[in-house]
């Protein structure tokens, strides 16, 4: 085809173009692409996390369930249960409140990392691996690193959503005595944020499955759950495994959970250091998983 | 963050008034994965409204020439543009003109065939009374009306790339881009998804795709280009490159896997070309019957012969000396 011929048929081609989208111009138009990118570059974060919440609705009854279940089961067992023959020896191994009070706050924040520990290991690698399901929202307006805070905005709101259930009923179990007992919800959404957005950067950089997460539960996430000060006060432990207590978020939330659910008292500098603890490591793991984000969909 | 840039309205690069508007240019566009060049300085231009494609066999370049023409892998050297924006620089901009058919469906399969167009429309920043009516007419164009409410893993792999195909359409894009639509389909729903891309072409929408079929670069393409190793072998519309490439007929000869490979020598001179593959012998003629007879006329047998109008599968063997598909 010579140059003539090709470019009256290109021009032809885009005459046919403006005739069939003037004619056929439906009376639903969508904004233009322009103001897509705009309020994508502004939102996008937010758009993607009401993709996740409308998944998580699929299967919300399960999250009210285990919301509402796991804390009734555990404080009959060992608030009520095994209270009865803590409680019979003396309060003061718990700074002179009832077995149940002293843990409620450490049930509450586990049950917060361990959701967390879910939602930032299972539904990255799917979205990176096994249905892909990020790679839909990569090719829209929205960047890598608003399709990770997207993820974590909505994970968030399970956090708050569940925290706010498990502290309803720890109330109603009465072992919740101080008025400030309420900001027990916002620390564990945060301890469980300070667990799991490293958790997610790891996430993001495995490219194989062999059941790391797996391991990461039987061999990371128990052991803090027993050893953070849970069950008992920290400083009741050798000093050889007290410091996993130390690194451990569930630790840090609980410790700040029972300062502000009955007032426990510890020198208030500790309290800042549990709060800025867990906050450096929101940060830390909010960057390692943007990196990988941006890297892994970005190449 | 910066808001969007104001843009010239006419798309494509500066161009004199009646030239062809450009959506896509790209100029030695590269790609190297350390030392492989995955796409190794390629050049096109795609007018408005054009369905263009790239043939290729499997790991051409296709795929990662889309992906950069998508703005979701960044492009090592050369330049690109894409309604006058640089991906790399305005890869939210750039996607928001887009409509994009992965080769790999990536649907969300815990939500309702509905909720993935309307799930997606939001990433747009499209307001849910454009998107109900929008997800409603684009299920009816994909027909998938009665799946509305169904689970996508409930759908049959052609169903899920029709609504892979609506769900791409959600923006009302004006280039589509197709990186393998009908890869792993039964006939009939290639032919159901074909008839659907008419249409889009029809309504004006520029059409991207890749393949590694011939009947569909055929049926679908206006102008292709064939890529191998990364680099364009030739370009131009299906008809002008068999044209060019090829005869207008093919005599294809099996004398059986032994003798395929020595009767070439007694075959010298029938027609303008000869091509010995291990199961069969292609002879490249004007007039295929003609070149059959005379095949006869030497006193030999083929065990099977068939005579057939050649196609951009013997362009590409021309060109590489290798089929499309292994």
């Amino acid at each position: 085809m010579t140059k003539k011929v090709e470019l009256a048929k290109k021009a032809e081609l885009t005459e046919s173009t403006q005739a069939a989208g003037a004619t056929a111009a439906p009376a639903l138009r969508a904004h233009s692409p322009e103001v897509s990118a705009a309020k994508a570059r502004k939102w996008g974060a937010f758009y993607y996390a009401e993709q996740v919440l409308r998944v998580m609705k699929g299967y919300g009854w399960t999250i009210v369930m285990y919301g509402v279940g796991q804390p009734v089961a555990y404080l009959f067992a060992m608030g009520v249960g095994l209270a009865t023959l803590v409680d019979t020896n003396s309060t003061a191994a718990f700074g002179g409140v009832s077995y149940l009070v002293f843990i409620a706050p450490a049930l509450l924040i586990s049950a917060a990392v361990m959701t967390a520990a879910n939602e930032f290991t299972f539904p990255v690698m799917d979205g990176f691996k096994w249905r892909r399901v990020y790679y839909g929202p990569h090719a829209s307006p929205l960047t890598p690193e608003q399709i990770a805070l997207g993820q974590i905005i909505a994970v968030t709101v399970r956090l708050l959503l569940q925290s706010a259930i498990y502290f309803g009923v720890v109330a109603l179990f009465g072992a919740s005595p101080s008025p400030w007992g309420w900001a027990s919800i916002l620390v564990a959404t945060l301890a469980g944020l300070s667990f799991g957005l490293p958790l997610m950067a790891y996430a993001a950089s495995i490219k194989e499955d062999k059941g790391q997460f797996a391991m990461v539960m039987r061999f990371i996430v128990m052991p803090l759950f027993l050893f953070s000060g849970t069950f008992f006060p920290l400083d009741t432990l050798p000093l050889a495994v007290r410091w996993i207590g130390w690194t451990s978020p569930i630790w840090h939330g609980t410790e700040l959970g029972r300062v502000l659910s009955y007032g426990y008292e510890e020198p208030p500098l500790l309290t800042i250091a549990h709060l800025v603890f867990l906050l450096a490591l929101c940060v830390v793991g909010w960057i390692l998983t943007k990196r990988q984000f941006v890297k892994r969909m970005g190449g | 963050m910066a808001a969007h840039q104001s843009r010239p309205s006419s798309a494509g690069s500066p161009s004199a008034a009646g030239a062809p508007q450009y959506v896509i240019t790209a100029e030695n566009l590269t790609k190297r994965y350390g030392d492989v060049a995955a796409v190794d300085g390629i050049s096109f231009s795609v007018p408005a409204g054009e369905a263009f494609g790239l043939l290729g066999p499997n790991g051409a370049g296709k795929s990662t020439t889309m992906k950069m023409i998508g703005g979701v892998s960044e492009r090592t050297s050369g330049n690109l543009s894409i309604m006058g924006l640089d991906p790399d620089q305005n890869g939210p901009e750039v996607r928001a003109h887009l409509g994009v058919v992965p080769q790999q469906d990536n649907l969300d399969e815990e939500l309702k065939v509905r909720d993935n167009l309307l799930v997606y429309g939001r990433y747009f920043g499209l307001p849910m009374s454009y998107l109900k009516p929008k997800a409603d007419e684009l299920l009816e164009f994909a027909q998938l009306t009665d799946k509305a409410k169904s689970k996508v893993d409930a759908l049959s792999g052609g169903m899920k790339r029709r609504l892979t195909i609506a769900r791409s359409l959600i923006n009302e894009p004006r280039i589509l881009l197709l990186d393998e639509p009908t890869t792993g389909l039964d006939p009939q729903a290639r032919h159901i998804l074909w008839d659907r891309l008419f249409r889009l072409k029809e309504q004006g929408v520029t059409l991207i795709l890749t393949t590694h079929y011939m009947d569909e670069a055929e049926q679908l393409c206006d102008r292709l280009i064939v890529v191998d190793k990364g680099r364009i072998m030739a370009e131009g519309s299906p008809a002008s490159l068999i044209r060019e490439y090829s005869t207008r007929e093919v005599l294809e000869l099996r004398f059986g896997s032994e003798r395929n490979a020595t009767v070439g020598a007694e075959l010298e001179g029938i027609g303008d070309r000869l091509e010995t593959l291990p199961d069969r012998v292609l002879i490249y003629a004007h007039d295929g019957e003609a070149a059959l007879e005379e095949v006869s006329a030497r006193g030999l047998r083929p065990v099977t012969s068939l005579v057939r109008r050649s196609s951009l599968e013997d362009v590409f063997l021309r060109l590489t000396g290798r089929s499309l598909v292994d």
